[in-house]
């Protein structure tokens, strides 16, 4: 009995002696709400990426670690559990902010505090483009102002827009896109047929979106999450009007076609990777990975919204070598470690020198590809006949 | 560009009205409301939802049965967050009905799932072209269902014997008692009936909305300032100012732009309150001393 007792005693002593051998790596996400899903898939493709590395010894002899907690897409609750993981779990990286305003709450934590803060999805240009003179915070993932410009290349390519109008929610996303679009605009010698807003809880978007019409709109650009943007295709439902639209990567963050019906087909929206058609080396493991760890995945069009998959899979893997890079887990010497990345055969591309101390997004507009909803999969646009 | 406006404001107009007509109905009997009206909006979508998409019902049955849930819901309103304040002369009513809600929504929160959902009824979306102007059927539905339930109401209170007695309560709650009108049974039944008109309301916005558990928070606080304004005594005035209400926000915002629509629409109701204190519709209360 003493002997067992004994037992149980070291195997309590060793427990918190095993714990602090890995290395933390937390996640700030939206886990509830309308970009649920969005989370669930940054979670996984964190979890098959420390899988891997994992599975070959970790990095500098230890085991990596997900924490993750829930922000319900409120920055104040973003801020919290931030503060919780760098200060109270010491997490190595933060990774995080699914929404632009989260992100943009945690970045003054990060900066002021020198721990590394990893941006896997929210798109706001601010957020990496801070301002701040030792800066932080890293991205893969789309960057407004370079989506905007996409957006207005692929309204011209696809379309023939002349007379671009602007749909945008009425949050700080809405405002970097507004700013991000006139500019792309400007550079074509363009003007906007018009800017509307709405709220995020709007039922009824019908007299921002006649307004639009009257005012000559060809392409309407959208920037909305998931529930928005499905009240702004309701509404050009009700309308009888059927503009092309052209939407940042709202669309892709829930079920989009339950919420906004038969015509959210008609939404393209840019997004940074597909796992449909031919795959890389790279894109085949971690499919076949996702495939054997998450019983739901059976295929490509289960990996839903692929971009939160894609970009967690090489934000976490290119974290790594970060911290590889800096021999330890020490704030500053991660940050440099990013710096020191050279070479990398990604999931979403072959990165070379990713970052450098000027430029702190991984990914750049030619690394966008175009895809829309077909019942409930995302396939890129022209894929389904 | 009018048109569109017009229709879409009469159809948010009479969710707005819909709602108000709750706050109406429990005030006119008990000089109380339920301020949480939102959220027994909410459960009527949420009630329905289930029954006609996750049970696969009929949509008639699954309506039926989320009204009648919704009305158990305003029973527990009344005997749990009014009465046992009202009773004692207290106004914490006012706090404890806002409570009800948001232990409504936290448990619809957890039960119903945090993701939104979509509440597809295919006859409810279909189009009409009326006078060159695209509208579903389900918005001109909700104006025509709001207002005839708001003449149904308005006859019932002055026409019938059992109306008559609802109103007679809150003039004289002891002299209605001695004539052997049975109060706390009409002050049940009042808010039976205003959750059930808020779960009504939850029912035909869905399908042009989302299901989600904070769906009815801001249609709770514009339906309040729509009661106000139509002069919360009146059935026809409040349904008039939901109308007024949303054709205003809906106007403002198609001729000034989304920017200006909440700061001028809440401006006109401060103004209208200002001239017009007991609201557009609304008769000074009279005490005697």
């Amino acid at each position: 009995m003493i002997r067992l007792l004994f037992v149980a005693l070291s195997l309590a002593a060793a427990a918190p002696a095993w714990a602090q051998q890995t290395i933390k790596i937390g996640l700030v996400t939206a886990l509830s709400g309308q970009s649920a899903r969005a989370g669930e898939a940054i979670t996984r493709g964190l979890q098959v990426a420390i899988d891997e590395i994992n599975a070959k010894g970790g990095v500098l002899g230890r085991k990596l670690e997900l924490l993750r907690r829930d922000d319900e897409s409120i920055p104040a609750k973003g801020v919290i559990a931030a503060r919780e993981l760098y200060f109270k779990e010491k997490v190595a990286v933060l990774i995080g902010g699914l929404d632009s305003p989260v992100a943009l709450a945690i970045v003054p934590i990060a900066n002021e505090n020198k721990l590394p803060f990893m941006d896997p999805w929210a798109a706001g240009t601010p957020i990496t483009k801070n301002g701040a003179k030792d800066n932080y915070v890293f991205r893969v993932s789309a960057v407004d102002e370079l989506v905007d410009r996409a957006m207005l290349q692929y309204a011209q390519k696809t379309h023939n827009a002349r007379k671009p109008g602007m749909i945008l929610v009425n949050n700080p996303w809405g405002e970097s896109n507004e700013k991000g679009l006139t500019a792309a605009l400007a550079e074509k010698k363009m003007n906007a047929a018009g800017i509307e807003k709405f709220e995020g809880n709007d039922v009824d978007v019908v007299p921002q979106l006649s307004r639009l019409k009257s005012a000559g709109t060809d392409v309407l650009f959208l920037v909305g999450n998931v529930g928005p943007s499905s009240q702004v295709v309701k509404s050009l439902d009700r309308m009888g009007w059927m503009p092309p639209i052209v939407s940042h990567w709202g669309p892709a963050g829930g079920r989009f076609t339950e919420l906004a019906g038969p015509s959210a087909k008609n939404v393209h929206f840019v997004q940074t990777y597909s796992f449909f058609g031919n795959q890389s080396p790279v894109g085949q493991k971690v499919l076949k990975a996702l495939m054997a760890k998450y019983p739901d995945i059976k295929g490509a069009g289960d990996v839903t919204p692929a971009v939160g998959v894609a970009n967690a899979y090489d934000a976490m893997m290119l974290s790594a070598l970060a911290i590889q890079n800096a021999g330890s887990t020490d704030g500053r010497k991660v940050r440099d470690g990013y710096y020191k990345i050279g070479r990398y055969e990604g999931l979403i591309k072959n990165y070379d020198k990713p970052f450098t101390p000027e430029n702190h997004d991984a990914l750049t507009e030619n690394d966008y590809v175009w895809a829309q909803f077909i019942d409930n999969q995302i396939l890129p646009v022209g894929m389904h006949k | 560009m009018i048109g569109s406006a017009l229709v879409s404001g009469l159809g948010l107009g009479s969710m707005y009205g819909l709602l108000a007509l709750g706050f109406y109905v429990t005030y006119a009997v008990s000089s109380t409301v339920n301020f949480a009206q939102g959220s027994s909006m909410m459960l009527g979508a949420v009630f329905a939802y289930t029954f006609a998409v996750k049970l696969g019902w009929h949509f008639i049955p699954a309506a039926a049965m989320a009204l009648v849930l919704c009305a158990l819901y305003g029973l527990v309103v009344e005997l749990a967050a009014v009465r046992p304040f009202a009773r004692r002369g207290s106004n914490a009513w006012l706090m404890a009905t806002v409570a009800l809600g948001i232990v409504a929504d936290n448990t619809v929160l957890f039960t119903f799932g945090k993701e939104p959902r979509g509440f597809v009824l295919p006859w409810a979306s279909e189009g009409l072209a009326v006078l060159g102007i695209h509208v579903s059927k389900m918005q001109l539905a909700i104006p025509a269902f709001g207002l005839g339930l708001a003449a149904v109401l308005h006859w019932f209170a002055r026409r019938t014997k059992y109306g008559k007695a609802m109103l007679a309560v809150v003039q004289n709650a002891d002299a209605a008692r001695l004539m052997g009108i049975n109060v706390p049974l009409a002050i049940m039944a009042a808010y039976a009936l205003s959750t059930a008109f808020a779960g009504a309301a939850g029912i035909m916005i869905a399908p042009l909305f989302n299901v989600h558990s904070d769906m009815g928070t801001l249609f709770g606080l514009k339906a309040f300032a729509v009661a106000i304004l139509g002069g919360i005594t009146s059935a026809w005035g409040v349904m008039l100012a939901g109308l007024l209400f949303g054709l205003v926000e809906s106007l403002i915002t198609a001729f000034l732009g989304s920017s200006y629509t909440q700061i001028l629409t809440f401006t006109l109701v401060i103004v209208a309150l200002a001239v017009v204190p007991n609201g557009l519709f609304g008769r000074a209360e009279l005490k005697k001393v």
